[in-house]
């Protein structure tokens, strides 16, 4: 899959604020996955030539970031930070919850292709743990109820 | 979003904007927005390099690092283009003090990114944001083309003929791109590996120019020292510790929060008063002081210590970023450490063999002992690793992982005891973890 | 150069030990000259710093931490501690912990034995295991027809990703992921699309890279090495081969280049690593053949030798010497191609011989005859501030040249100039780039000699008039210019370009295609030019050592293809050359003449013959290469197949059987009273030092009319600029020879008739296709065509 016109427009021209050409690949790289749900080979081809770049070395970057993907997630991602002071406040329980809930582990997606589910280090939420971040979306103070309800709004946001 | 929290010993410099609507431009004039740059536009480098060294601000990313030294550090010549790096990628667990910043007074940033440049001299400054932190990036563009549409940002900045320009940047999930030149190199499209020091980046940063590197809580109390003097600020806290820090107060506490407190602050005030000390009844049992790359704090220690950056170097030990985790006395500190090590494991970047190799191996020690498969030997070993981690790494993400490793298997070594060779954790006597999550990349 | 500041030395005190270097000097290099080894896996000189491995962590005073010295350069009173419990610790505990992760599986490991790893831990007592968790596995992967990978195995260097990048300008190689996950990974998924030159491999200090041709084939203590010359392109890399004992001879079991100290230094390409494998290709010839009743078939030396000469004195008797040809090879050594001309003109009686020429040597050497430091060599090219290139594609058809092209702007930032019709891969490192349209390369020069006018033909879309002259005027501002220049410049363009670098000092090189192309034209395998470039109408120093000689010139190559055609060539003598594919010459027109082949192979033109001759190649003879440069080396027999003889052995036998006089033909056994022994000790160490004294004098006892080196004195006689330091040859060292400076060639007729091999990093002519390794790689590049722009930038 390959990206917008209007997202590949808005590349161009962040890329002028820049010395050197590859020098916006990481967003570039984010937001195209934002768009088509992943990274794909197709993205990492037009990056690179857009960028200078060989492939692999997109590539290369490309795996040095946790929040990249080459291959499609669940529409809503579930990023349940399980970090000290989230641990500390029922985070494993949270994690393990929601787990059962979903029928999936770490880095799976539900056959509807509705969830991933992925543990992931401190998002920033630390004083008001346990937290959770669906896609961008935040979520904090998480109880496995408040959780449920949380998915349950997602569920509903997908029917609409 | 996050909730905000008060309490009387806090003296609001920083945040005293926050719930205040500050992130639209118009209200940030209303607050006093832009006055600063616009003084600092009057005054010469020299002056507001004085300024903020008076105000002993010491950086607020970790290392406490003198600001006004570092921005003196900056050649007056250079023939490659300086720069202004916002180190926005705040992700040391325990740490969420600057997202608060980005999205209540993100304008803050841009007046302390600008005033920083002309400072030292450089047209162009890059404000760098966490990629988990959407929101605030979006906040974040919308600030800066309003200030440009007002004419702030640009070729000819408040009408002074100057220029200066500020861009965003974001991440994708890295933390080792907070330690400084691994975040050069990311905002360059590169992987996080850090690069060779010295040079340092106030000589050779940013495509090979003079950089400036700060946190973004740093470059957010700039403004409020060139308004209110850098000696008043210099006074709020202790020697060479100026100002005020903002702690983001999590864990056992019955009042998490982030709470803007002068530098000096007793710990066991912001435990207890500010705080509200540890539920259910329990006692306090450790303290992370600064993020988990921090020596940990047992009880006796955390209650007499204070939250400056002096009181914890005078011990060999890092005051930090300013993430206070609060530990009770049912927490399993093997668990802890486990949870520690997962964390420097899954973020390391794997460039030099100590850190790379010591973190999974740490990892996979600590997994097999906190499952109860632990053999007395690898407590000693466990240290060993730890030992041999630190000051010998690439860049300070191993000592990180060693730091708190050491210092919890020093303090508490009777827990690693107690898990020995097939003993359930002590602290969950039902739940013999068999399988522990484990991150893998 | 960029800045030549004067550096000034400083002193510093290494373990006690007073160390003087230029200031900036790393501090890991300064410890080298004092002797002081400080042990590290990520640093390779002339490579990027990478501060990775930590195995090079030392005490400087005044500093908190251990300090890599790989990284750290020296400044006055540095006081350094590299040998200390505490450092000794630090190394012991990197060796533990990339252990932890090690599969341990040394004892079948291509590189135990010659592994640093193993070393290391060794060393640092690490061997004791601390680590008791389950070790990361993955099966090894093969990446390319030459390229292996065993992940496990590997320390994370990045040297690899280093030399293919930095050195080699290709970037196949990367790191994905992060943290424990890291691992190298090849540019296309799970295999890789590169110049396969196997330089990742030879840099790997453990054996993660492992080479197709060599895996598993044998452990390294058990082959010898023997030092000696690539045989395919024109450039003269020193290979060093392992070889081992087989039921048929000797094998060649692996091409490296653990030996740096050759003009090549780090470098060797596929070719001089992996394509020695035609040597023992189950096609090789092994036994003579004999054409009875239209039919080739086997019979013995004996019987093929003798049917040779005795129809070659037949001929020659009858219709006279100029009825045969003679046609001579770029690849045989130059003791061998001095005798075949020998034995033409002096046995046969006739100058009808020459070879496939790839350039103008002759060109060349009518240029400069006369002047002194003319001509460049390899190693110059390594360190020249400036270089001009015209014509020629390197990166494809002198890799060694392109390295050294590379490397020297890499480190160096040394200027290069180029000229060319096609956008070679060479552009990426140009100061300048003109390109030219096909068949300029003329012009050009009369252009750069100040021929304004010729500007008109030379300018298009990307080439205007300003950057013409904007070339012009850089070039003209050099001082110690290097020249370099392909088949597209011949004769008269060769002369201008000589006048155009008369006033810079320049040095030249001419770019010829195969291992010894530029040794058959010193040694006179021409039908106009005797050794050195002497016209044959003027030989006397020639024909007072051999006898009367033919005076007029001889048919060339082409010419005799037409006296064939037309019926006039009654015979034709074939040492290692193959002209129906080279020239594409109708068989049929060789129907009436009797064919002698010196072959390795039934090549297209050895299957026209009626006497084929199973000759070794020059990976199984002694003697002399001259590369393009005129870098005279010294070859060494390394593998061995039974059957086979040497081109030079070949050539005198025949001649005998001809009737010729072996002694004059190959002065062997007279001029020197060799010691037979004599005065040798009882113990083989002294027979040994007695060898190497004999040796050195020139006193080898040579009692064999198949010695080459009986001839290479008489080419030091002979030939000016081939005299020099017979020991520094002996001891592998290479030695500019200066033939064509000292031509006497008289003026050319024009006729120059080059034809360009167009080999590419993939072909080596006929014997190319013999390669496995050259073929699975060329099958394997059609399978996955190269995208030719990541190739490229
Ligand atoms: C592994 C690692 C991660 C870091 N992460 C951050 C970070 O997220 N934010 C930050 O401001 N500083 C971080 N730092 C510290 C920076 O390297 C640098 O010291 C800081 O940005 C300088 O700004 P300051 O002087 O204003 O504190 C990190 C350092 C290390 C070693
Ligand atoms: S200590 Fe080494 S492996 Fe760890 S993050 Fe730093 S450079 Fe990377
Ligand atoms: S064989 Fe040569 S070109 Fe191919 S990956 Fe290795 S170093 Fe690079
Ligand atoms: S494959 Fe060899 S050369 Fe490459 S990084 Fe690994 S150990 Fe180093
Ligand atoms: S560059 Fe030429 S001489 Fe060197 S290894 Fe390759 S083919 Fe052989
Ligand atoms: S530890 Fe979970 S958000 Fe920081
Ligand atoms: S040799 Fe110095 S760090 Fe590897």
């Amino acid at each position: 899959m390959a990206i917008s016109e209007k997202l590949d427009a808005f590349f161009s021209e962040k890329m002028k604020e820049y010395p050197t050409s590859r020098s916006f690949l990481v967003p570039m790289l984010l937001y195209s996955q934002d768009e088509i749900g992943y990274v794909s080979d197709e993205v990492i081809a037009h990056l690179a030539k857009k960028t200078g770049l060989t492939e692999l070395e997109v590539r290369n970057v490309i795996s040095y970031y946790s929040m990249l993907r080459t291959k499609p997630a669940g529409r809503y991602n579930v990023q349940v930070c399980t970090n000290i002071s989230c641990q500390l406040r029922g985070a494993d329980e949270l994690f393990a919850h929601c787990k059962k809930k979903l029928g999936i582990g770490h880095k799976q997606t539900t056959p509807d292709g509705m969830f991933s589910l992925e543990e992931v280090e401190c998002i920033g939420a630390c004083s008001w743990a346990p937290a959770v971040q669906v896609n961008y979306d935040f979520h904090e103070n998480l109880t496995p109820q408040k959780m449920d309800a949380v998915l349950e709004n997602c569920r509903k946001k997908a029917k609409q | 979003m996050a909730d905000l929290v008060s309490h009387p010993d806090e003296v609001r410099i920083v945040s005293k904007r926050f719930g205040k609507g500050a992130a639209e431009i118009e209200q940030y004039l209303k607050l006093d927005g832009y006055k600063a740059v616009q003084k600092a536009l009057r005054m010469q480098p020299d002056e507001i390099i004085n300024e903020v060294k008076t105000s002993n601000l010491r950086g607020r990313g970790g290392a406490g690092f003198p600001t006004g030294m570092k921005w003196a550090f900056v050649p007056k010549e250079s023939a490659k283009p300086k720069y202004i790096l916002v180190n926005g990628d705040e992700s040391e667990p325990g740490t969420c003090k600057d997202r608060l910043i980005l999205e209540h007074d993100p304008h803050a940033v841009i007046e302390g990114v600008m005033i920083a440049g002309l400072a030292v001299g450089a047209k162009v400054g890059y404000i760098y944001i966490r990629g988990e932190y959407r929101y605030l990036v979006d906040i974040m563009r919308k600030a800066l083309d309003d200030a440009y549409a007002k004419g702030f940002l640009g070729k000819n900045i408040f009408g002074s003929g100057r220029q200066f320009d500020a861009y965003w940047h974001t991440g994708a999930g890295a933390y080792e791109v907070g330690e400084e030149s691994a975040l050069m190199e990311s905002l360059e499209g590169k992987r996080g590996i850090p690069r060779i020091r010295p040079p340092f980046p106030a000589v050779v940063g940013l495509w090979g120019g003079p950089t400036v590197i700060n946190n973004v809580e740093s470059l957010a109390s700039v403004p409020h020292i060139l308004l209110m003097g850098g000696q008043k600020f210099a006074d709020l806290g202790p020697p060479r510790n100026g100002g005020t820090r903002l702690f983001c107060l999590s864990g056992h506490v019955n009042k998490p929060g982030v709470y803007e407190l002068p530098m000096g602050y007793p710990m066991k005030k912001l435990i207890y008063d500010v705080g509200g000390g540890i539920p259910n009844g329990r006692k306090l049992k450790a303290v992370v002081p600064g993020g988990s790359s921090t020596f940990l704090l047992n009880a006796e220690e955390a209650e007499n210590i204070n939250l400056d950056f002096d009181s914890f170097s005078k011990r060999g030990e890092f005051l930090g970023s300013g993430g206070v985790v609060v530990v009770d006395d049912q927490t399993c500190m093997v668990k802890f450490a486990l949870r520690i090590m997962k964390f420097y494991q899954h973020e390391s970047c794997g460039w030099c063999i100590p850190c790379r190799e010591g973190t999974d191996w740490l990892k996979k020690t600590l997994t097999r002992f906190h499952n109860g498969g632990g053999l007395k030997k690898d407590i000693d070993n466990i240290k060993y690793l730890a030992q041999n981690m630190l000051g010998r790494t690439f860049c300070p993400l191993g000592d990180a992982a060693a730091i708190p490793t050491m210092s919890i298997v020093d303090k508490w070594r009777d827990e690693f005891e107690a898990h020995l060779e097939g003993k359930p954790c002590p602290f969950e006597p039902e739940a013999v973890i068999t399988e522990l999550p484990v991150l893998s990349h | 150069m960029a800045d030549q500041k004067e550096v000034k030395n400083v002193s510093i005190t290494v373990d006690g030990k007073q160390v003087t270097a230029p200031a900036g000097t790393l501090l890991i290099e300064a410890c080298k000259t004092v002797g002081i080894e400080v042990p590290s896996f990520c640093y390779y000189p002339g490579l990027s710093l990478q501060a990775a491995c930590r195995m090079c962590l030392v005490r400087i005073e005044k500093m908190p931490k251990l300090q890599t010295a790989c990284t750290v350069p020296i400044t006055d009173g540095m006081v350094v501690t590299t040998e200390s419990d505490e450092v000794r610790q630090a190394r012991k505990s990197m060796i533990e912990l990339l252990l932890g992760n090690h599969p341990l599986d040394c004892p079948v490991c291509d590189a135990g034995g010659e592994c640093e790893l193993q070393d290391m831990t060794f060393k640092y007592g690490a061997a004791e295991s601390r680590y008791m968790e389950g070790k990361l596995h993955k099966d090894e992967q093969q990446w390319s027809p030459v390229v292996y990978f065993d992940r496990p195995r590997c320390i994370l260097c990045y040297r690899c990703v280093r030399v293919c990048g930095e050195g080699m300008d290709v970037w196949a190689l990367g790191v994905q992921n992060r943290g424990s996950g890291s691992v190298i990974a090849p540019n296309r998924d799970d295999h890789l699309e590169c110049e396969e030159c196997g330089m990742c491999i030879d840099i790997c200090p453990v054996g993660a890279l492992t080479s197709g041709a060599y895996r598993y084939k044998t452990r390294p203590w058990e082959m010898n090495h023997i030092g000696t010359i690539c045989t395919h392109c024109g450039d003269g890399c020193k290979t060093t081969l392992g070889v081992r004992r087989s039921d048929t001879g000797t094998d060649i079991v692996r091409g490296d280049n653990r030996d740096k100290s050759g003009i090549n230094g780090d470098f060797l390409c596929i070719k001089g690593r992996y394509a020695f494998d035609y040597f023992d290709h189950p096609a090789r010839l092994k036994q003579p053949l004999l054409r009875k009743n239209g039919q080739l078939v086997p019979v013995s030396w004996e019987e093929a030798v003798d049917h040779a000469g005795k129809r070659l004195r037949e001929i020659r008797d009858s219709k006279g010497g100029q009825a045969i040809g003679v046609i001579g090879s770029n690849r045989t050594t130059n003791e061998e191609n001095y005798l075949l001309q020998k034995f033409a003109r002096t046995v046969l009686g006739t100058n009808n011989i020459d070879h496939h020429r790839t350039a103008d040597f002759a060109g060349l050497a009518r240029a400069i005859a006369g002047k002194e430091n003319a001509t460049a060599t390899m190693r110059d090219v390594f360190t020249a501030p400036a270089i001009l290139l015209i014509g020629n594609d390197p990166t494809e058809q002198h890799p060694l040249l392109a390295w050294n092209i590379r490397t020297n702007v890499r480190l160096n930032q040394a200027k290069l100039y180029l000229a060319n019709a096609n956008p070679i891969k060479l552009r990426r490192q140009a100061t300048r780039f003109v390109q030219l349209a096909p068949g300029r390369e003329g012009k050009l020069v009369s252009f750069l000699n100040g021929d304004d006018a010729a500007a008109g033909s030379l300018t298009n879309a990307t080439v205007s008039n300003d950057v013409l002259k904007q070339f012009r005027d850089e070039l003209r501002s050099q001082q110690n210019l290097i020249i370099i220049f392909g088949s597209e410049l011949q004769g008269t363009d060769i002369a201008a370009l000589v006048k155009f670098g008369a006033g810079l000092k320049a040095k030249f090189i001419c770019l010829g295609d195969y291992a010894n192309s530029r040794g058959a034209a010193d040694m006179g395998v021409y039908p106009d030019l005797l050794p050195g470039y002497n016209a044959v109408a003027s030989a006397v120093k020639f024909s007072e050592e051999w006898g009367p000689l033919p005076s007029a010139k001889g048919l060339s190559l082409t010419e005799m293809a037409q006296a064939a055609r037309q019926g006039q060539l009654a015979a034709l003598y074939l040492v290692g050359s193959n002209p129906i594919a080279d020239y594409d010459f109708d068989p049929a027109a060789f129907r009436n003449t009797f064919i002698v082949a010196q072959e390795l192979f039934l090549t297209e033109t050895a299957t026209l013959a009626e006497v084929v001759l199973p000759a070794a190649s020059a990976y199984e003879k002694s003697g002399t290469f001259t590369n393009t440069c005129g870098d005279l080396q010294l070859l060494k027999k390394a593998g061995d197949i039974t059957g086979v003889k040497t081109d030079f052995e070949i050539i005198v036998r025949v001649a005998e059987r001809m009737g010729a006089d072996i002694r004059k033909l190959v002065p062997f056994g007279g001029a020197t009273r060799a010691d037979m022994g004599q005065s040798r000790g009882a113990q083989s160490g002294e027979a040994d030092r007695h060898a190497v004294w004999l040796a050195a004098n020139g006193m080898e006892p040579r009692m064999s009319p198949f010695d080459p080196m009986a001839i290479l004195d008489e080419i030091q006689r002979l030939v000016p600029g081939y005299e020099g330091s017979r020991l520094n040859l002996l001891a592998g060292n290479e030695q500019h020879v200066t033939a064509a400076e000292h031509s006497a060639a008289g003026p050319g007729d024009g006729l120059v008739q080059i034809v360009p091999s167009n080999d590419t990093l993939f072909t080596s002519g006929t014997l190319g296709r013999y390669s496995n390794t050259l073929n699975s790689v060329i099958e394997n590049h059609r399978a996955n065509p190269v995208d030719q722009e990541v190739m490229a930038d």
